[in-house]
C-alpha cells in the first residue's frame, strides 16, 4: 500500500545536522550552498526559472546559472553584492535533514559568525585553492573553536582553477593542519571541491582520481555527531512554572543535557534543596524518561521553592554556583564594552541578572590568537574577562556544556544584545549557598 | 473536556477614540485533561521531535517573557501545526494566550468554517479582526489589486489589532524555507514602535538565549516554526493526525484560469469575465489565503499520505501559487518593511 509505505518512510526518521559555512568573500560559499540545495532538489522549477532570469541580470557566471543567487536574500545586499547577515537554509536527504547557517566573510562580522556557530555541530571552512590558508581562514577557525565546534570540513574550493592539482591541495592541507593543531578540533576532514562545477560535492569527481576520501555530501550524511549532550550529566533549566490550579505545579523546560527518569533524585543548584521527580507529564500521557533536547514538564515529590531560572541537576553532579566567574566575551555593539559598567545578563533561563564586567584580563587578536592588553572591547572584538553578578548563578564551564555555560549581555538602556559570553571557570564559590542537604 | 470556555470575539476597529472592545479571558487555567495513559501509538522520528521541542521551548519563552502575547492564526497548515504544538507546550494548562485571525473577508468559505470549528473543538479563545475602514472603502483583491488589498486588509489590519489589544508579542507561523528574504529572519523579530522592521536593527540570536526585553511601544514577532520545512509540516500533520482545511486535499472544484493561475470560483464576488468558463477540475491548494489570490494545482492527492508522497517528488515551490509574491523579486521583503509579518 502506497500510503503505508509513505508513513513507514517518514517514521524511519532521520537525524538533523546543523552546520556553518565560513569563508572569505568570493571563496564560493553561496555557490556551494546553492549547489547543495539544487542538487538535493530543494530548488523547484519556478525558483530555477527565476534564477535563470536573475543570473542574466545580476550573475557573475556569464551564461551559466549562478547558484550563488539562490541564496542571496535581501534586496539591499543584493544591490551591494555582499552578504550582510546570518541566513539559515534547509535541505534534506534520505538520511539526514540539514540546517545551514550561512555567514558572511567580512572582517567586521565576527558577530554573525559567532551567531551562526553557536548552535552548529560542524563547520565547513572554505579555502580558495589559488589563495591557500589566509588570515581570514585562521580567524574563522578560531571563532568556530571558541564557540565549541569540534568537527571541521576543510573544503578546498575552486580546485578546477588549479587544474585539479594534488600537490597544491596537499600543501594547503599541510598548512592548515599545522595551524589548527592547537584549536581542539576532534576531526578535520579536507576535501578538494569545485562548488561551481560540482566536483566532489554530491558525487565523486573523476578529475581528482588522487583523492580517495568521501565527497562532501556523503561525509555530511555520515559523520557521527554522537549527540555529545546525551553523554553529559543531567541539566534542566526551569523555563516556566505551569500552575493551572491548586492541584498541579509543574516545571516546564527543555533538558539541556543528560537524561532524567521519574523517581530520580534532583537538586536545585542555587538553593541546594533536594527532592525526587514524580512524573514527567505530556499531553500524550506520562513519559518514563526525558532526554537531552526534549521539552517537557516535570512534577516533583516535595513542594520546594523553584522558579524560572533555577537549574536542576543530580545531587552528585552539581553545577558551579557563584557570583564571580571568568569568561570569553564577544562584543557585538557599536558602543564599546566599558569595564565596571552595569549590564543585564541572561544565563540559561535566568533572565534579568544584574551584572558587570569587572575586568578585561586581555583581548584576543582573532587573527593571531595573541593576547593583548585592553581597556575596552569594541565591536567584533573578543576578550577574556572577569564577570560579577548581583546574585549567585548556576552554570558549567562552556567547554563542558554549551547550553549551561553560555550567556548574553544586554544593555540596560537600549535593551540591545551587546555581548555573548562563554564561561571558563568560577572565580570563587558563592558563600550563601547551602551545598549540603 | 471543557469546551464552554471558547468564545469568539469579533472586533472591528472603530476609529472613535477610546473605544476598546472588551476581551473576556476564557477560563484558561482549567485543566484540559486528567491523568491519562499514553495514547500515543507512534514515536515521532528524531528530526520532527527536535523541531517540536524547539518550538515548544520558544513558545514557553514567550509566555514567560512577555505580558500579553497572541498567536496569529491564519487557518493554514502551518497555523494548524503551530496551534497543535502550543497546546502540548502548556499542557495541562489551557493555552495561555488567544488566537488572532486577521480576516480580509476574502478567505475561502471552507477556511472560515474550519477556523470556527477548530476554536470550538480545542476550547481556545479566538479573536477575529477586520479592517472596517478598508471594508467600508470597498478595498478588495480584484478591483484594488493584490498589493493594495494586502496592505490595507492584512498589514494595516494586523497592526490595528495589535495596537487595539496592546499585544507585545505575536506568534507567526512563517518558516525560513518559504522565501529567500525569510532565511535571515530572527526567531524573535524585533519591531520598533509603529511595528517597523529593520533588518539592520535585529538582535543577534546565539544559542537559545533570546533577548525578550522591550521598551514601551516596541513589540516582537515570534516565529516559533522558523526551522520547519514544508515537508516537515506535512510529515508532522500526517503522524500527529492534525486536522487541516479540506482545501489541501484534491477534489473536483470549479475553477477558471486567470493571470496564468488556476483560481477557484468560491463565490459570486469573483465576477467572471466573458471569456472565463468555470470548469470542474481535480485540484488542491498548497497554500491558502484570499481565494482570488490563491492558485490551485492539479493533483490527485486526496489523503495526507498522498500529499507527503507528492511532496517527495514535487518540482514546483509552494509559493508559486501565491499571487502576492510574483509582483517583483523583492516584494516579500518590501511587505516586511511595511509590517506585514
Ligand atoms: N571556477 C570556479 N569558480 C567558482 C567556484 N566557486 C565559486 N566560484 C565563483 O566565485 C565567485 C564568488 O562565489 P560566491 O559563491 O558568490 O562567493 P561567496 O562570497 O563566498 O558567497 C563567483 O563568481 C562564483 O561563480 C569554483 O569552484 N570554481
Amino acid at each position: 500500500m502506497p500510503s503505508k509505505a509513505t508513513i513507514d518512510r517518514v517514521q524511519a526518521g532521520k537525524d538533523q545536522l546543523q552546520f556553518i559555512t565560513c569563508g572569505s568573500v568570493d571563496d564560493g560559499k553561496s555557490t556551494l550552498i546553492g549547489r547543495l540545495l539544487h542538487d538535493s532538489k530543494v530548488i523547484y522549477e519556478d525558483q530555477l526559472a527565476a534564477l535563470a532570469r536573475d543570473s542574466a541580470k545580476h550573475g557573475t557566471t556569464g551564461n551559466d546559472v549562478d547558484f550563488a543567487l539562490l541564496v542571496d536574500g535581501l534586496e539591499a545586499e543584493r544591490e551591494q553584492g555582499i552578504t550582510i547577515d546570518v541566513a539559515y537554509r534547509f535541505f534534506t536527504t534520505l538520511r539526514r535533514s540539514f540546517m545551514v547557517a550561512d555567514t558572511p566573510g567580512h572582517e567586521q562580522y565576527t558577530r554573525n559568525m559567532a551567531t551562526g556557530a553557536s548552535n552548529a555541530q560542524l563547520a565547513i571552512i572554505l579555502i580558495d585553492a589559488r589563495k591557500g590558508v589566509l588570515v581570514q581562514t585562521k580567524r574563522h577557525s578560531f571563532i568556530c573553536s571558541l564557540l565549541g565546534i569540534r568537527h571541521v570540513v576543510l573544503a578546498v574550493n575552486k580546485i578546477d582553477l588549479v587544474k585539479y592539482n594534488k600537490e597544491r591541495f596537499d600543501r594547503i592541507v599541510g598548512d592548515y593542519m599545522a595551524f589548527a593543531a592547537g584549536l581542539g578540533f576532534t576531526s578535520v576532514v579536507p576535501i578538494p571541491i569545485s562548488a561551481r562545477y560540482g566536483d566532489n560535492v554530491i558525487n565523486q569527481s573523476d578529475k581528482t582520481k588522487w583523492y580517495q576520501g568521501p565527497c562532501l555530501l556523503d561525509y555530511l550524511e555520515s559523520i557521527d555527531i554522537q549527540s555529545d549532550v546525551a553523554r553529559q550529566v543531567f541539566r534542566f533549566p526551569v523555563q516556566w512554572v505551569n500552575r493551572p490550579n491548586l492541584d498541579f505545579r509543574g516545571y516546564a523546560g527543555s533538558v539541556a543535557s543528560g537524561s532524567i527518569s521519574a523517581g530520580d533524585e534532583i537538586v536545585v543548584a542555587a538553593s541546594g534543596r533536594t527532592t525526587r521527580v514524580k512524573r514527567i507529564v505530556a499531553q500524550d500521557g506520562n513519559l518514563p524518561r526525558a532526554d537531552a533536547g526534549d521539552a517537557v514538564t516535570i512534577t516533583l515529590e516535595d513542594e520546594i521553592d523553584i522558579g524560572r531560572g533555577d537549574l536542576l541537576a543530580r545531587p552528585n553532579e552539581r553545577p558551579e554556583v557563584t557570583d564571580q566567574f571568568a569568561a570569553h566575551l564577544i562584543w557585538m555593539d557599536n558602543d564599546p564594552l566599558v569595564a565596571g559598567r552595569n549590564y543585564i545578563l541572561r544565563i540559561g533561563t535566568r533572565t534579568g541578572v544584574a551584572g558587570s564586567i569587572t575586568a578585561i584580563k586581555h583581548r584576543i587578536d582573532v587573527n593571531t590568537r595573541e593576547h593583548l592588553a585592553a581597556r575596552k572591547l569594541s565591536l567584533n572584538e573578543i576578550g577574556f574577562c572577569n564577570v560579577a553578578t548581583a546574585l549567585p548563578v548556576a552554570f558549567d564551564p562552556y567547554e563542558v556544556n554549551r547550553k549551561t555555560g553560555s550567556f548574553i549581555v544586554i544593555d540596560r538602556f537600549t535593551n540591545r544584545t551587546v555581548g555573548a559570553g562563554m564561561i571558563a571557570f568560577p572565580l570563587r564559590r558563592a558563600t550563601n549557598t547551602a551545598t549540603a542537604f | 473536556m471543557q469546551q464552554s470556555g471558547c468564545r469568539v470575539v469579533r472586533s472591528c476597529l472603530l476609529l472613535r477614540q477610546g473605544y476598546r472592545p472588551k476581551r473576556k479571558r476564557c477560563a484558561k487555567w482549567h485543566l484540559t485533561n486528567n491523568n491519562s495513559v499514553s495514547k500515543k501509538n507512534h514515536m515521532l522520528p528524531k528530526h520532527l521531535r527536535r523541531l517540536e521541542a524547539e518550538s515548544i521551548e520558544i513558545m514557553r519563552e514567550v509566555v514567560a517573557g512577555f505580558k500579553n502575547p497572541v498567536m496569529l492564526y491564519s487557518i493554514g497548515k502551518d497555523s494548524s501545526v503551530m496551534l497543535h504544538v502550543a497546546i502540548k507546550a502548556f499542557y495541562p494548562a489551557k493555552l495561555p494566550f488567544p488566537l488572532l485571525h486577521v480576516d480580509t473577508t476574502w478567505k475561502f468559505r471552507e477556511m472560515i468554517t474550519f477556523r470556527d470549528e477548530t476554536a470550538k473543538r480545542l476550547g481556545v479563545e479566538l479573536i477575529v479582526h477586520v479592517n472596517k475602514e478598508g471594508l467600508e472603502r470597498g478595498i478588495n483583491p480584484i478591483d484594488s489589486g493584490s498589493a493594495l488589498h494586502t496592505r490595507v486588509m492584512k498589514t494595516d489590519a494586523l497592526k490595528q489589532a495589535l495596537d487595539l489589544y496592546q499585544f507585545d508579542a505575536a506568534f507567526g507561523g512563517a518558516r525560513r524555507d518559504e522565501e529567500k528574504s525569510r532565511a535571515k529572519e530572527r526567531i524573535f523579530s524585533f519591531r520598533s514602535a509603529g511595528h517597523v522592521w529593520d533588518p539592520r536593527n535585529q538582535r543577534p540570536e546565539l544559542w537559545n538565549l533570546f533577548n525578550t526585553q522591550l521598551l514601551q511601544g516596541e513589540t516582537m514577532r515570534v516565529f516559533a516554526m522558523s526551522n520547519w520545512t514544508e515537508l516537515d509540516i506535512w510529515e508532522y500533520i500526517m503522524l500527529e493526525k492534525i486536522p487541516v482545511v479540506p482545501l489541501y486535499f484534491a477534489k473536483q472544484r470549479p475553477v477558471v484560469r486567470r493571470s496564468g493561475a488556476t483560481i477557484m470560483v468560491d463565490d459570486k464576488r469573483l465576477r467572471l469575465q466573458s471569456n472565463e468558463m468555470p470548469e470542474m477540475r481535480m485540484i488542491r491548494f498548497r497554500t491558502l489565503g484570499c481565494y482570488p489570490l490563491s492558485g490551485a494545482i492539479d493533483s490527485d492527492a486526496t489523503t495526507i499520505e498522498d500529499i507527503v508522497a507528492e511532496m517527495h517528488t514535487a518540482t514546483v515551490s509552494e509559493r508559486q501559487g501565491r499571487l502576492i509574491d510574483t509582483d517583483e523579486a523583492a516584494s516579500m521583503e518590501k511587505k516586511k518593511w511595511e509590517g506585514y509579518f
